[in-house]
């Protein structure tokens, strides 16, 4: 482990409470306690955000905005608000919980101070909220749409926004029982088979924004007029695009380069090719009917992306509901599901990278080979191998079975048959170190590896947490910051594992914390096992009986540390009669989306290869990206 | 570091390569052959070098908790009582509990009265829409929808066969036995027989009392059954209420699931066989 390098005069301590009362000291007009029933934090008036932004993080030492989001108070429910409200979450790298603020701005005219020149993180995030909730930050460098395209027809977001196929406000509609006369959407909607158009929809709304305006609004310009010479080796500047459909960007996802010859001047990131407002589909479904949701967004790791709504939504559920928190094994089982998504993750993300490096598909296969082994225990427990919709409130679907069991019938043409435990015990002390130091072998040394990977994709210490990056990524750059440490949740402070942390900030940087992380991971799982043995028999499904879980009033800040980064679920629960089984908001903090934030500061001054290669090992899934 | 971490690299990439050919000389060149039972070797922790499997020549061993598109349990065709009756009652907790909503049910209500019947008059599942998460099968109270493991449902035509009703949802309950015969026998437990829950309350209860109307019918039901039960069975006299004990041996696991009215009728005459056969040996067991 590397020695941390925190300046002592930037360290600031003392509890959130100390926080907002100085907060309330220095502003005393424009904070005001968040009084809410189930809210917490204060609401700073919206004319002083930006001074008070940069008071909390300057003064009270809140460098890490880890999330920035909108919610739509419509006036309806048991909030008589009619406005939109901007909803910050402020950490401490040094650890601790959050700092909430607020920012509340008018519907009609919906404008706020953008935070960016504070927290270069909030870029993305803010775009989001102009994209999905039409807020307007004054002060935004590049206020573009980012999931949606320019021109689209409203803001999804909105409470009073429909969208195709609407049917009901709210899940479970009404057509489905008692008298559920199937049809299918497609036939009923009003855009038919897509081609023939109902006279009365506009169509001049689907106006199609020319690439040139989009690069405009980048700073971008192709200019062949003006020829560089780079010791004699003449070049123009141009644009090049890489995706959507390019096999290096892991996805649908795009990159536009304004390159000089080989090297990068300037990278903006295009995505939204894979959304599908998850958030949307998120708010007219139950609480509980989201969670085969979260599988989709990350779904090299559902297990992890389970974990973080669940505990997001238990901590409302502990607000006054009938409800008894997760018993020790369902804790135990869930901590196992999770780190061994985090080896699946974390080979995955080094296997891709290699591809990106030219190492084409063989590690990939090697690693693939381990990670079979894993998804088989996860078929086995859960039901499917990637989508595992495995944990629920209060709890795990089931316990672990006692043999990974496949029964012989006119399906299955081939048996299986193993002792669970002596799967799981030959799998976490033999099979996967055994792996893990093949990987380390093979590639740690390796003369390609070391020579693309040093010094190529910098992000300084700084940056990493100015651009709210997660995960690896950040503490590649030599950021002490895991969730797992630093705000502890579920069993991991009886735990005993180490914070991966290297200084240098390249991509070697970030393969060597994934490699580390992959071992901290086995150290986790190895002494998870005893504790399976004494829980064994315990229940783990106690609350899963209920299939309508009616969620008390409030706001929640469920966040893990996923493989990718820091997963956060903020949820409303409005509460009303009407709606309490439905969150009245529900975001995702996706760690891949925002860990795009500094792509282009890393890439620029590279070449188009490495450009590939440091998407790679930011470790993407468009996924998450796009929602 | 002239090439020395390079050749470590190259040199896992040729481990690899062999330990794929060490296991086919161990396995004599036959890795492949369907009859070998080194498939569960090959597919455990201890397995080495790369092993594909042949698909659709042969098949990844699906375990028991695997879930695909859900089907309807109905009774046993062969079932003394309720050959082929539903298990859903149509409560609609599925259709509710659907996170795509891809369940539509129409109740069935009683002609004359009006009042709903606790089973279902058509079921539909849209398995274009089902995201296989198991939140029906999961919250079913009745133990009445079930994920199947059968996951080669593609077609050509999606616009005509990918609703699938209730006549192509309904599996025998004997198929849910062969596929997850260890959550089966879990799940009778917490019903406190094989039988469904409703027959068993039933059973307990002894014939109630809120519907005249319907008592008088379960009453009539139940002695046409007594009489075509004495007819069948002429050993059977002692304690009916053992039938209610999960018994472990009672689901013949090999039988198929849907055959023709041939095999069904012998199927049944064999199912009355080995009941009279396993009365006559509890008066057995009794007596000694």
């Amino acid at each position: 482990m590397v020695d941390m390098t925190i300046p002592e005069e930037q360290v600031v301590t003392g509890t959130i409470e100390d926080a907002i009362d100085k907060l309330k000291q220095r502003f005393p007009k424009d904070v005001s306690d968040d009084d809410r029933q189930g809210y917490s934090g204060v609401i700073i008036s919206s004319d002083k955000l930006q001074e008070a932004a940069r008071y909390i993080k300057d003064e009270l030492g809140f460098d890490y905005l880890s999330n920035a989001t909108a919610v739509d108070y419509l006036g309806e429910g048991v909030h008589s608000e009619d406005h939109l409200e901007m909803v910050y979450h402020a950490f401490r790298t040094t650890g601790g919980s959050a700092l909430v603020f607020k920012a509340q701005t008018d519907r009609t005219n919906a404008t706020l101070p953008s935070v960016t020149p504070v927290w270069r993180g909030a870029d993305f995030q803010e775009r989001e909220a102009y994209d999905l909730m039409g807020i307007k930050f004054e002060g935004h460098p590049n206020l573009q749409r980012i999931l949606l395209w320019e021109g689209f027809n409203g803001y999804p977001l909105r409470k009073d926004w429909k969208e195709a196929y609407y049917e009901e406000d709210h899940k479970p509609f009404g057509s489905r029982w008692p008298a559920g006369h199937v049809h299918r959407a497609e036939e009923k909607s009003v855009f038919g088979k897509n081609v023939n158009y109902p006279a009365d929809i506009d169509l001049s709304r689907l106006n199609d924004v020319s690439e040139s305006t989009m690069y405009k609004a980048f700073g971008m310009g192709v200019d062949t007029e003006h020829v560089v010479d780079h010791n004699g080796v003449q070049t123009d500047q141009l644009i090049v695009n890489m995706g959507p459909h390019h096999p290096s960007t892991h996805g649908v996802f795009r990159m536009i380069m304004e390159i000089d010859g080989e090297t990068v001047t300037k990278l903006e990131p295009v995505m939204g090719y894979l959304h599908r407002n998850h958030e949307k589909i998120g708010e007219r479904n139950t609480f509980l009917h989201n969670i085969p949701f979260t599988d989709r967004l990350d779904y090299i790791s559902s297990m992890g992306n389970n974990h973080g709504y669940v505990m997001a939504v238990e901590q409302l559920l502990a607000l006054g509901a009938k409800y008894n928190p997760p018993t020790y094994r369902a804790e135990v089982i869930r901590v196992l599901m999770v780190e061994l998504t985090r080896i699946v993750n974390h080979l995955w993300a080094i296997g891709f990278w290699l591809n990106d490096l030219g190492a084409f598909f063989t590690p990939v296969l090697y690693f693939v080979q381990e990670r079979e082994r894993i998804l088989d225990f996860f078929e086995a427990t859960a039901g499917s191998r990637m989508m595992c919709n495995y944990m629920r409130f209060g709890g795990v679907f089931a316990d672990i079975p006692e043999r990974i069991h496949s029964v012989s019938n006119l399906i299955n043409d081939r048996v299986r048959d193993f002792d669970t435990m002596k799967f799981l015990t030959e799998m976490i002390n033999e099979r996967i170190p055994r792996s893990i130091d093949e990987v380390d072998e093979y590639l740690t040394q390796n003369d390609i590896v070391q020579a693309r990977g040093m010094g190529v994709g910098y992000l300084s210490r700084e940056n990493a947490i100015d651009y709210s990056a997660a995960g690896p990524v950040l503490r590649g750059s030599g950021v002490a910051y895991d969730v797992r440490k630093s705000d502890p949740y579920s069993i991991y402070p009886e735990l005993d594992f180490d914070m991966v942390v290297e200084t240098e900030g390249d991509m070697y940087a970030r393969y060597l914390v994934r490699l580390g992380e992959m071992r901290e991971s086995l150290r986790i799982l190895k002494q998870l096992l005893p504790r399976l043995e004494y829980t064994h028999g315990e229940s783990v499904t106690e609350n899963n009986s209920a299939y309508s879980s009616k969620v008390p009033i409030g706001e929640a800040y469920g966040r893990v540390e996923n493989g990718k980064g820091e997963l956060g679920f903020y949820v409303v629960s409005a509460g009303d009669k009407r709606a309490a089984a439905n969150p009245w908001r529900y975001h995702v903090r996706a760690p891949s989306f925002i860990n795009l934030t500094p792509l282009g500061l890393m890439s620029t001054g590279g070449k188009v290869a490495d450009v590939v290669a440091i998407l790679g090992s930011i470790d993407i899934v468009l996924g998450e990206t796009d929602r | 570091m002239n090439g020395v971490g390079f050749a470590k690299g190259m040199w896992v990439t040729l481990r690899h390569f062999l330990e794929t050919y060490v296991d086919d000389v161990r396995y004599g060149f036959r890795k492949y052959a369907p009859d070998l039972d080194n498939f569960e070797t090959r597919q455990g922790v201890d397995a080495q070098g790369a092993f594909t499997v042949q698909y659709p020549d042969e098949k990844v061993a699906v375990p028991e908790r695997f879930r695909f598109v859900p089907f309807l349990v109905v009774e046993n065709y062969d079932h003394e009582e309720r050959p082929g009756k539903d298990w859903c009652t149509s409560c609609g907790i599925c259709a509710k509990v659907c996170p795509p909503q891809c369940i539509w049910i129409v109740r069935s209500n009683d002609p004359e009265t009006g009042r709903p019947v606790p089973e279902p008059e058509a079921f539909f599942i849209d398995i274009d829409i089902c995201m296989n998460c198991g939140f029906c099968a999961e919250f079913c109270p009745f133990d009445a929808i079930k994920m199947d493991h059968d996951y080669e449902l593609a077609s050509y035509d999606r616009t005509t066969n990918h609703i699938f009703d209730k006549d192509k949802l309904s599996k025998e309950f004997r198929y849910w036995n062969t596929i997850a015969p260890t959550r089966a026998v879990e799940e009778a437990e917490a019903r406190g027989g094989w039988e469904h829950k409703d027959v068993q309350k039933e059973a307990r209860r002894g014939g109630s009392t809120r519907d005249k109307k319907a008592d008088a019918a379960r009453a009539e039901k139940r002695e046409a059954v007594r009489a075509r039960k004495e007819a069948a069975a002429a050993p059977k006299a002692e304690a009916p209420a053992a039938e209610a004990a999960p018994a472990k041996e009672e689901p013949a696991a090999e039988a198929p699931w849907n055959d023709d009215e041939e095999q069904k009728r012998k199927r049944r005459e064999a199912a009355l066989r080995r009941k009279a056969a396993r009365a006559a040996k509890r008066a057995e067991d009794g007596d000694s």
